[in-house]
C-alpha cells in the first residue's frame, strides 16, 4: 500500500468539500444541531453537572442524519460523472482509493466535531469537569463517526444515485444504532435466548459508544469500531471493483 | 523492446453479449494505431481492458512488458489514458486537477511544476487554468483530459475519441500534437472520423461485432475501396457518346460511369492498378485535349461501411 497515494487522494477529496458551500453548510448545521440538543434535549444546565454527557449522548442520532449526507457522494458521484474510470486507471490500488476517500470524510467529520470546542470551554468555565472523560467522549464520538462513514462509503459505491445512497445509509445506520436500544432489546427479551440478545446488543454502536463516552476507554470497544470500519471498507473495495464499470 | 502493447485473444462478455470477442493485435513504438469501428463495436471496451479498468473475460494484455492482470499498477504507470467523454473532477480547476494527477504519477517539486506547465502548454489550456472545469466548454474539457493523459510523458497513450466535440481548428491542433508525440510513443486512438485515418494514423484496426475485421495501413484500407485508383476524366470539344465508346473499348478499363452535369466520366481500372498515365497517353494519342484527369484514392466511408456491415468477399465483386 502506497501511503503517498492515500494522502493525495485524501487531499483532493478534502479540497473538494471546501470548493463548494457543502462543507460550510454541513458544519453550521452540525453545530446548530449539537448545540440545540445539548441544551434543550440533554438539559445541559438543569442537570447541574460539569460534564459533556448531554452533548455526547445525542451524537448517534445526529450522525444517523448527517453522516450519510457526507458519505453519499464519495463514490456515487465518481460513478455518475465517469471520473471513476480516470481514478481507477491511475497507478493506485482500489484499497488506496477507498482509504483515501474514507480518511478525507473522516477528517472532515473530525474537524466539525472539534469545532464544538466552545462547549468544552463553557463547561470548564462553569465548573471543573473530568477532562479525561471529555477526551474519551470525543474519541468515542470520532470512532463512531468513522463507523457510520464506512457504512455510508460502502453503500455509496453501490449506486450512481446520491439520494438512494443517502436513504440506504440512513436506514443501515439506524439499524446499527437501534439494535442496542431498550425497545428493540425488549422485543427480543421475552423469548430469545440471552446469548442472542447479547449478540444483538453487542452489534450496536450505542452499547460501545455509551461506555466510551462515560470515560471508560475499553480496548474492546475501540476494537469494535475499528473492525466495523475495516469490514465496511473492505466491502467498499469489493463493491467498487465489481461495479465501477456499470 | 519495440512492442509496447501486445493483445492476445482478448474477450469481454457481458452475459450473453459478446462486446469483444477474440481481439489480437500489437502496437510498436512510433506507431499511431487508429482504432475504427461503428458505435458499440467494442472499441471502448477494448481500451478499458488495455488500461486495466475492466477485467477481460479471457485473453491477455501486456503494456511495456507488464501483464495487466498480474501487475496492473505497472501497466497504469506507463500509460496515459483519455477515457471516452474525457471525465474529470468538475469542481476542480485544470491547475488543481493536473497537480493532483502529477502527485499520483509520482512527480514532485520542480518536476511536477514543469510537467504541469508543459502539459497545459501542449494541450493549449493555459488560459483556463484557474476556472472550474465544470464551467469550461466541451473543447476545453477534452483538452484538459488530453493534458492529464500526456502529463507524465508516458511511453504508451490510449486516447478514446480525442477529437470528439472539437471544432475544426481544435481538431487540427490536437492532431498536430499527437503527430509530434508519435515518434517516441506507441499510441492507440479510437475514432469514427475517417479523415483522421490519414491525418493521424500509421496503421488501422477496424473492429465490428467485437472482432477484428481489418488490420493494415491506411493505404491498404483505401485500396479495398471500389474507387481505389478509379480515374475521373473529361476532354474538351468531344462528343460525350464518342468518348464513352472510346473509353469502353480500352482493355485496361473495367467499367465506365457517367458523372453528373457533364463533368466527364469515372473509369474503373481492371485489377485495381494505376492507369492515370496510360489513360492520358491514349487520349492524347487520339488528338484530344484533356480537360481534367485525376485518380481517386479510395473512399474510406464506403470501405468502412462494407467492412463493418458484415459484407464478405471481394469489394470489387460488384464491378
Amino acid at each position: 500500500m502506497n501511503m503517498r497515494n492515500i494522502w493525495f487522494i485524501m487531499k483532493r477529496e478534502l479540497s473538494g468539500y471546501f470548493a463548494t458551500p457543502v462543507a460550510y453548510v454541513f458544519i453550521i448545521i452540525f453545530l446548530l444541531l449539537t448545540g440545540f440538543s445539548t441544551f434543550f434535549v440533554g438539559n445541559f444546565f438543569e442537570r447541574g453537572e460539569a460534564d459533556l454527557y448531554p452533548f455526547f449522548s445525542v451524537h448517534p442520532w445526529i450522525y444517523i442524519l448527517l453522516i450519510p449526507a457526507i458519505s453519499m457522494r464519495l463514490w456515487s458521484e465518481e460513478r455518475k460523472n465517469g471520473s471513476i474510470e480516470l481514478l481507477m486507471t491511475l497507478p493506485v490500488s482500489v484499497f488506496e482509493a477507498v482509504l483515501g476517500k474514507f480518511l478525507a470524510a473522516w477528517a472532515f467529520t473530525g474537524l466539525a466535531l472539534l469545532l464544538n470546542f466552545p462547549l468544552w470551554i463553557t463547561v470548564n468555565y462553569l465548573g471543573s469537569p473530568d477532562n479525561g472523560v471529555i477526551f474519551a467522549g470525543f474519541l468515542g464520538s470520532l470512532l463512531m463517526a468513522g463507523g457510520f462513514l464506512a457504512i455510508g462509503a460502502c453503500i455509496s459505491a453501490t449506486t450512481k444515485n446520491q439520494v438512494i445512497a443517502f436513504v440506504l445509509s440512513l436506514i443501515v445506520s439506524l439499524i446499527f444504532v437501534l439494535s442496542g436500544y431498550g425497545i428493540v432489546l425488549d422485543f427480543f427479551s421475552g423469548w430469545a435466548p440471552t446469548a442472542l440478545i447479547n449478540a444483538i446488543s453487542s452489534f450496536s454502536f450505542l452499547t460501545h459508544f455509551d461506555a466510551i463516552s462515560k470515560g471508560v476507554i475499553d480496548i474492546r470497544d475501540m476494537l469494535y469500531f475499528a473492525s466495523v470500519i475495516m469490514v465496511w471498507l473492505f466491502a467498499n473495495a469489493i463493491v467498487v471493483n465489481a461495479r465501477k464499470a456499470d | 523492446m519495440t512492442l509496447r502493447i501486445e493483445i492476445e485473444d482478448l474477450a469481454k462478455h457481458f452475459g450473453a453479449i459478446k462486446a469483444v470477442d477474440g481481439v489480437s493485435f500489437s502496437v510498436k513504438k512510433g506507431e499511431v494505431l487508429g482504432f475504427l469501428g461503428p458505435n458499440g463495436a467494442g472499441k471502448s471496451t477494448t481500451m478499458k481492458m488495455i488500461t486495466g479498468f475492466l477485467a477481460p473475460t479471457r485473453g491477455t494484455v501486456r503494456v511495456c512488458g507488464h501483464d495487466v492482470l498480474t501487475d496492473p499498477i505497472s501497466v497504469k504507470a506507463c500509460l496515459g489514458y483519455l477515457p471516452e467523454g474525457a471525465p474529470a473532477y468538475a469542481d476542480m480547476t485544470p491547475d488543481g486537477f493536473l497537480r493532483f494527477i502529477a502527485d499520483i504519477r509520482g512527480l514532485s517539486g520542480a518536476d511536477k511544476k514543469r510537467a504541469v506547465a508543459s502539459a497545459a502548454d501542449r494541450a493549449q489550456i493555459k488560459t483556463v487554468m484557474f476556472q472550474p472545469i465544470e464551467t469550461l466548454s466541451k473543447g476545453y474539457k477534452r483538452r484538459v483530459g488530453l493534458a492529464q493523459a500526456i502529463l507524465h510523458n508516458p511511453p504508451v497513450l490510449i486516447l478514446d475519441e480525442p477529437t470528439d466535440g472539437l471544432d475544426p481548428n481544435q481538431k487540427y491542433e490536437v492532431r498536430t500534437l499527437i503527430n509530434e508525440m508519435a515518434q517516441d510513443k506507441a499510441i492507440i486512438i479510437s475514432t469514427h472520423i475517417l479523415e483522421e485515418v490519414h491525418a493521424l494514423c500509421t496503421r488501422n484496426v477496424v473492429i465490428s461485432n467485437g472482432q477484428v475485421q481489418f488490420d493494415g495501413t491506411p493505404s491498404q484500407l483505401e485500396a479495398m475501396s471500389d474507387y481505389h485508383n478509379a480515374v475521373c476524366v473529361s476532354v474538351a470539344n468531344v462528343d460525350g457518346n464518342a468518348f464513352s465508346i472510346f473509353l469502353n473499348g480500352l482493355d485496361f478499363i473495367a467499367k465506365v460511369e457517367t458523372l453528373v452535369a457533364n463533368r466527364g466520366f469515372r473509369v474503373y481500372p481492371t485489377n485495381g492498378r494505376q492507369i492515370t498515365l496510360e489513360l492520358a497517353q491514349v487520349i492524347r494519342g487520339n488528338g484530344w485535349e484533356i480537360d481534367s484527369l485525376y485518380a481517386e484514392n479510395g473512399r474510406l466511408d464506403e470501405v468502412f461501411r462494407t467492412i463493418t456491415m458484415g459484407a464478405t468477399g471481394s469489394l470489387r465483386s460488384s464491378i
